[in-house]
């Protein structure tokens, strides 16, 4: 249950009622860092690691770091491990949920930054590319991303620069509409959940952060397989603007 | 051989193998309806191939046949399509039950913690 006093003092209400999750497969190496920086910025918030049949330590390593741990008896991908975290959140009245990677890339101390966007969002994207870091892609996954990104800002009508980050806040609203539908297509975790965020009627937008090199481990992406990924993503976007969702 | 016996020991070995599914229980009726129905088309066409080539006549293919392959291929291609929607339905349900699942482990590890902490 979420007793919080509503105070004047930012950092404070930032940390009210506010649920960290963090998606993890196979990230023994990191989770127990990435748990402890969390601990360290955003004292008042809650964690949750979602474990996603991780053949590794993770969930122990987890737990033994004091984190609440969902552990999914297979993997799922990101988007249901996503879903299960948001209706976590909703069932135990959370008023907000950030998404944080387990691997160590994404900069703990932009939550407050995310937080403060939902102000006047639903959803707050942590951008790379917009300022802050070094972060840099090129070839076919770069314009991949500008092709997601010019597409979604027209429909969020605001700036989206880096649409497939998975640092991100979400407001109650968001929540509600993320809890019953998080998709498990590929890129669905991403792309596909903005767009139903802003067919659900949410407003999204974004705020500049730095990200991290991979500390531990290798990212899902090789320079071969962007070619792969440009097409893959134009599909994923293809249908996520045509495809039916119940959303009331 | 003929087609027509041919057509028969077809339809004959489809329906003894539907029915001995049936019997493991390896095979649901929901499923068996229909390749029975199709087990009795086949053994119908085989013993009158004048349907088939009134058929043909009708729809303009010149050999019976090819009318014959080319609807035995749609009819494949259909219960495909059905059976991949039928897997993500279940894939789905499977995906919200290890989320629940995992829910409701949380819940009783937090429950035995506490009891354990208060013990
Ligand atoms: N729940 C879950 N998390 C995953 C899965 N694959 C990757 N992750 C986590 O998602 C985050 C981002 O993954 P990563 O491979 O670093 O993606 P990238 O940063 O976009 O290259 C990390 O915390 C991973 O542990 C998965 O199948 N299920
Ligand atoms: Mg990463």
């Amino acid at each position: 249950m979420q007793l919080y006093v509503v105070d004047d003092n930012i950092s404070a209400k930032t940390g009210a009622g506010t649920l960290i999750v963090i998606p993890a497969l196979n990230e023994e190496r990191s989770i127990g860092r990435v748990i402890a920086e969390l601990r360290r910025s955003c004292p008042q918030a809650d964690l949750l690691v979602v474990d996603d049949g991780s053949t590794d330590q993770t969930a122990s390593v987890a737990a033994q770091a004091g984190a609440p741990t969902l552990i999914l008896p297979f993997n799922i991908g990101v988007g249901g491990a996503m879903r299960a975290g948001y209706r976590y959140a909703l069932r135990h009245g959370y008023d907000s949920v950030v998404q944080v990677d387990a691997d160590g890339q994404h900069d703990t101390s932009y939550i407050g930054a995310l937080l403060l966007g939902l102000r006047d969002c639903d959803l707050v994207i942590g951008a790379r590319f917009a300022g802050e870091g070094e972060y840099c892609a090129r070839g076919p996954r770069r314009w991949a991303m500008r092709l997601l990104a010019v597409t979604l800002s027209a429909l969020a009508g605001r700036r989206l620069t880096d649409v497939t980050s998975g640092f991100r806040a979400a407001n109650r609203r968001a929540i509600e509409v993320f809890a019953e539908h998080y998709p498990a297509e590929y890129l669905g975790d991403t792309i596909e959940s903005i767009v139903i965020a802003l067919r659900a009627g949410c407003r999204v937008s974004q705020t500049p952060v730095a990200m991290r090199a991979r500390t531990e481990g290798t990212a899902s992406q090789s320079p071969l397989r962007a070619s792969v990924y440009l097409l893959r993503a134009c599909a994923a976007l293809g249908l996520a603007l045509v495809r039916r969702w119940d959303l009331s | 051989m003929t087609a027509y016996t041919l057509g028969l020991i077809g339809a004959a070995v489809t329906l003894l193998v539907v029915f001995e599914m049936l019997r493991r229980r390896m095979l649901r009726e929901k499923y068996a309806v229909f390749w029975v129905f199709l087990a009795v088309l086949i053994a119908v066409v085989a013993v009158f191939p004048g349907l088939l080539a009134a058929a043909a006549r009708l729809t303009g293919v010149q050999v019976p046949a090819n009318l014959l392959f080319f609807v035995a291929s749609l009819v494949l291609l259909a219960v495909n399509v059905q059976l991949s929607t039928e897997i993500c339905r279940l894939e789905d349900r499977t995906r919200a039950l290890a989320e629940e699942l995992a829910m409701v482990r949380l819940r009783q590890d937090q429950a035995e913690r506490s009891g354990a902490g208060r013990r």
